[in-house]
Parts: C-alpha cells; sequence; structure tokens
C-alpha cells in the first residue's frame, strides 16, 4: 500500500505545507506540487479523518513528517511519551524525511506551543547532539534539523549558528533543513548579512529547503523587526536569497510554508510554480 | 548572564516581568521587544488554540470575553503535551470556577460536550456489527448479549438542554433552547461526529451497556424503548460488536 521505501528522499520539487482545506484540489491537480509536509502533531490522534486523509495522500505523494512539539533544545529530557507517539507515526507512514527545528518548547512538562531560541554554547552543543542521536536511534533513521528565525541574540553564545549546526552535523550524521526565510529574519533582526550566513552553512548537509512569509514590524529603537508568520507570500528579497542559495546548494526540495490565513489553492500553487521556476534555473 | 530556560518561561507567561538579562537587541542593550514577540506568539498561539477546541463557549460568550477568558486559562493551565488537537481539558472545571462566567451556569457542560466531540473526532476508527447479526439471535440470546461500542461513542448527561444550546449555536434555524436538563450520545459513523438527543431511559440503557450489562440487565425502566434504543445505536455505526 505504501510504495515509498524509507531509502526514497524528497524529490527536488517544490512541495507544500498539507492543509486539509486543500485535500479535494490537491487530489485532482496538485501540479507543480510533487511531494506534500505535514506537522507531526496534527497526525498523532488515533483515526478518523486527519488520519485517513494522510494515508490517501502518501499513496500519491511522497511525504515530509515536519515536527513542531519534539522540543530539541531543551535543557531537560525529551519527552519519552512523545518521542513513543512521533515512532508510532513515523513506523506506520514511512515518510521521505523526518525534519525538526533547533528550538525549545517545553519546559518542566509544560508545552509552550512556540519555537523558542536557545544559546550556542558547548554546554547546548552537548545537550541537542545528544537529543538528536536519541531521536534518530530511536527512529532507526536520520533526520533533519532546521534553523530557526531569531528575534534576538543570546549573550552567551560562544558559536555562530552556521558553525554550530555544522559542529552538530558533525556529532550526530544528522541532515539540514535550511529555511531561507529564517535566515532572512534571522540577519534583518539580528544586523547581519544573509549571504554571509549562507555562505558559511555547511550546504552539502541539506537535505530540504523552506521558504514561506514574514511580518514586518520594528522594536522599540526603531529597528526592522520582521516576525515569522507563515501567514503571506514569499517577499522578493527571499526569492532573490533563495537563488543565491541554490547556487550553492544545487537543486533540493523546496517547500512553501504557508500556515496562518491559509489561501486557497491556485494562489499556493502560484508561490509553488515560482518555487518551480527557481529550481529549474538551477545546474544539478 | 546565563538565561535559563526557567527564566524564559517565566517570562513568557509574565509581562510584568523584564526579559530575562543575558537577552541582546543586535546593538548589545537588553532586549526588550523583541523578547514580546515570543510572549505574543505564545499567547496568540494557545489562545488560537483554545478557540478551534471550543466555538460554541466562544459563539455563546462572545469573541472579547472568550479571549480575555483564554488569557486567563492558558496561563492557569499551560498545555502539558504537544498535541495541541486536545488543549483544553481543564475548560471544564475551569468554567465552574471563572467568576464572570458564572451567569452562564452551563458553560462547564457545554465545554464537556465540546471536548467530547473533538475526542470522537480523533477516535479510532472502527468496523461496526451488522445488523442482521442481532436480528439473527433468539429473544433469549439477544438479552444476554453484550455490546461493545466504537471508541468515538460517549454518552453526557447534563441539567442543563445542552443538545438545543449546541444545536442553536452550529445549525441554521434551530430553536431558541429551553431551560430542562438533556442527555446525549454522540456518534461517529462517518468522520464527522454526531450529537442525539437521548431521553432518561435510553441514556441509563446505553450507559449500562458501555459498562458492560447484558442487554436484559437494561430492562429496568418501563420507558425504555430498547428497539428504538437499538435502532439508534446500529444506524449510527456505534456497536462494534457483540458477545
Amino acid at each position: 500500500m505504501f510504495d515509498q521505501p524509507r531509502d526514497t528522499p524528497l524529490p527536488a520539487l517544490p512541495g507544500v505545507g498539507y492543509k486539509p482545506q486543500h485535500y479535494a484540489d490537491i487530489i485532482k491537480d496538485a501540479d507543480p506540487v510533487g511531494w506534500l509536509e505535514i506537522h507531526a502533531e496534527n497526525y498523532m490522534g488515533d483515526g478518523g479523518r486527519p488520519i485517513a486523509q494522510l494515508r490517501h495522500l502518501a499513496e500519491r505523494f511522497p511525504i515530509s513528517v515536519h515536527g513542531v512539539g519534539l522540543s530539541i533544545g531543551s535543557e531537560g529530557d525529551l519527552d519519552p511519551d512523545h518521542l513513543a507517539r512521533l515512532k508510532h507515526l513515523v513506523d506506520w507512514l514511512n515518510p521521505a524525511s523526518f525534519s525538526e527545528h533547533l528550538a525549545w518548547s517545553t519546559h518542566d512538562s509544560h508545552f509552550l506551543n512556540d519555537l523558542l531560541p536557545l544559546p550556542y554554547t558547548e554546554t547546548t552543543l552537548a545537550k541537542v547532539a545528544s537529543h538528536i542521536t536519541q531521536v534518530q536511534d530511536t527512529l532507526g533513521r536520520q533526520m533533519l534539523l532546521e534553523n530557526p528565525s531569531s528575534y534576538l541574540a543570546f549573550a552567551e553564545s560562544t558559536y555562530s549558528e552556521p558553525d554550530f549546526l555544522r559542529e552538530i552535523v558533525a556529532r550526530t550524521g544528522c541532515g539540514l533543513l535550511l529555511d531561507v526565510n529564517n535566515v532572512f529574519v534571522s540577519a534583518t533582526n539580528l544586523k547581519t548579512s544573509p549571504q554571509a550566513y549562507i555562505d558559511a552553512f555547511p550546504v552539502d548537509a541539506v537535505g530540504e529547503i523552506h521558504l514561506g512569509g514574514h511580518d514586518e514590524d520594528q522594536d522599540e529603537t526603531g529597528a526592522p523587526l520582521l516576525i515569522d508568520s507563515h501567514g503571506k507570500a514569499v517577499v522578493d528579497p527571499v526569492w532573490a536569497l533563495l537563488d543565491y542559495t541554490l547556487a550553492r546548494t544545487g537543486p533540493k526540495p523546496l517547500l512553501i510554508e504557508w500556515d496562518n490565513d491559509v489561501p486557497d489553492w491556485a494562489t499556493l500553487a502560484d508561490e509553488a510554480k515560482r518555487a518551480a521556476k527557481a529550481l529549474d534555473g538551477v545546474a544539478a | 548572564m546565563n538565561v535559563t530556560q526557567a527564566a524564559f518561561r517565566a517570562g513568557l507567561f509574565d509581562p510584568e516581568l523584564p526579559a530575562p538579562n543575558g537577552l541582546q537587541n543586535p546593538d548589545g542593550a537588553q532586549a526588550s521587544k523583541r523578547f514580546d514577540v515570543y510572549r505574543n506568539n505564545v499567547a496568540v498561539g494557545l489562545s488560537d488554540a483554545l478557540e478551534a477546541a471550543f466555538p460554541v463557549i466562544r459563539k455563546l460568550v462572545g469573541d472579547n470575553f472568550f479571549r480575555a477568558m483564554a488569557g486567563v486559562y492558558l496561563r492557569k493551565h499551560p498545555p502539558k503535551s504537544p498535541l495541541m488537537m486536545f488543549y483544553g481539558q481543564a475548560m471544564p472545571q475551569f468554567l465552574r470556577r471563572f467568576g464572570p462566567a458564572q451567569s452562564l451556569p452551563y458553560l462547564p457542560d457545554i465545554a464537556l460536550l465540546e471536548l467530547a466531540m473533538r475526542r470522537a473526532y480523533h477516535a479510532a476508527d472502527a468496523g461496526s456489527v451488522d445488523p442482521q447479526s442481532l436480528g439473527a439471535l433468539a429473544p433469549d440470546a439477544l438479552l444476554a448479549s453484550r455490546l461493545r461500542f466504537a471508541p468515538a461513542v460517549q454518552v453526557l448527561k447534563s441539567g442543563y438542554p445542552i443538545h438545543a444550546i449546541y444545536r442553536a449555536n452550529t445549525t441554521a434555524d434551530a430553536p431558541k433552547p429551553v431551560m430542562k436538563p438533556e442527555n446525549v450520545l454522540i456518534t461517529r459513523a462517518g468522520f464527522d461526529p454526531q450529537i442525539h438527543l437521548l431521553d432518561q431511559a435510553a441514556t441509563t440503557c446505553i450507559a449500562a451497556l458501555k459498562d458492560g450489562a447484558t442487554l436484559g440487565e437494561t430492562l429496568v425502566d418501563d420507558r425504555l424503548d430498547l428497539g428504538a434504543t437499538l435502532a439508534l445505536l446500529l444506524g449510527q455505526s456505534a456497536i462494534t460488536s457483540i458477545y
């Protein structure tokens, strides 16, 4: 029934974050979308429509499972119950990819439902690496780790983010999910160069690229403050940064994330078409 | 200055606290509004999850009341699991004690109903028993039988008209609720949970069957229409097997 074996990676095509309101459109004609990403936590119920839709979609599309609740950046231990739920999902679905975030969301058994930042130090490096090893050992597969959006900096950090991620890859053998919008948001917010970030990024480990929309605000000093809202179209400077990134990485699976104020399928498919064009312009 | 996750979390939920020391703007100054981004994300994210979980409560109290109430709830009862689809389990008990909601005493039972509908939506799929297999049993054998129910099936009893209130806030042209006790059965024949009004005799019967009573043991109330009750359960694919 499931003909997406574990060793078949995501194709270097546009994908979209799956939203149930697009189900009928996707079944009818998904062009140019070649794969779908789901949020793991939305498919951890016992049954009903969400699971039935996912089973049906998985027969037609490679699926990327994207976790938002594992809290890999926690100071404390991973939640064993949640890891078991994740293993159950990954075991029956056998997705083309599993990814999670360089962030924390659970503290003291309370889930905060946001991707919260961590400093980049020897201590956090060791903790994150041990969590990733635990996840990969439990799932029996490699995972991809996504770079976060940053709104502020930690005085205690001793690693740059690309260096931190490179060291994580070296210690765990995980791959990376490079979110180009997050790079743009973080660089703007922290007044650094997004191109320099891409130049320093361990691109050999990249297994997937994310693109999404952001909101614009200002901090108390009037400096630009971009918010990673996933609520609108990808802006031109991020598309330009994507071209810059693809020139280094080569063609990669390219996801459009649009989680809030979700548009109709035609609008989302237009974003995917623009992603397809960006991929077309890249030498393999 | 090292920022612990305990300090970060405390700051998220208490807007009176300054951002933890060691969080900086790009110019090196102590972060303030930048920390508020996380505060806002957490509050809006949890509040949105509660809105999705309790659409009828929200309709009953209005958007502004609901947002304010959600702000109190999410600080008192932050989620204990990353499964946001099940966030809000403490809402009935919260509403029982939440002062500003005391003028609407039926709210806790509506919250119980909305939680039950959500549980039914995500419950495991189940095959249903062939109605013929019940009809084929001799009367004695039928009365000695017990039923297994689909995981989505639930019975709720209330001193308030929960069926009428739920219908009036989810269905066009539903009649205005009349204040009286109502019990309901929740089923899920396909993917969409359904709510059915039960009389007292059917409520007692189905509750006993769910607890493992034989059909014969439920015949304690002369007002019970066992045929109609079984027809409802069979018609809604509520019974998975007889034994």
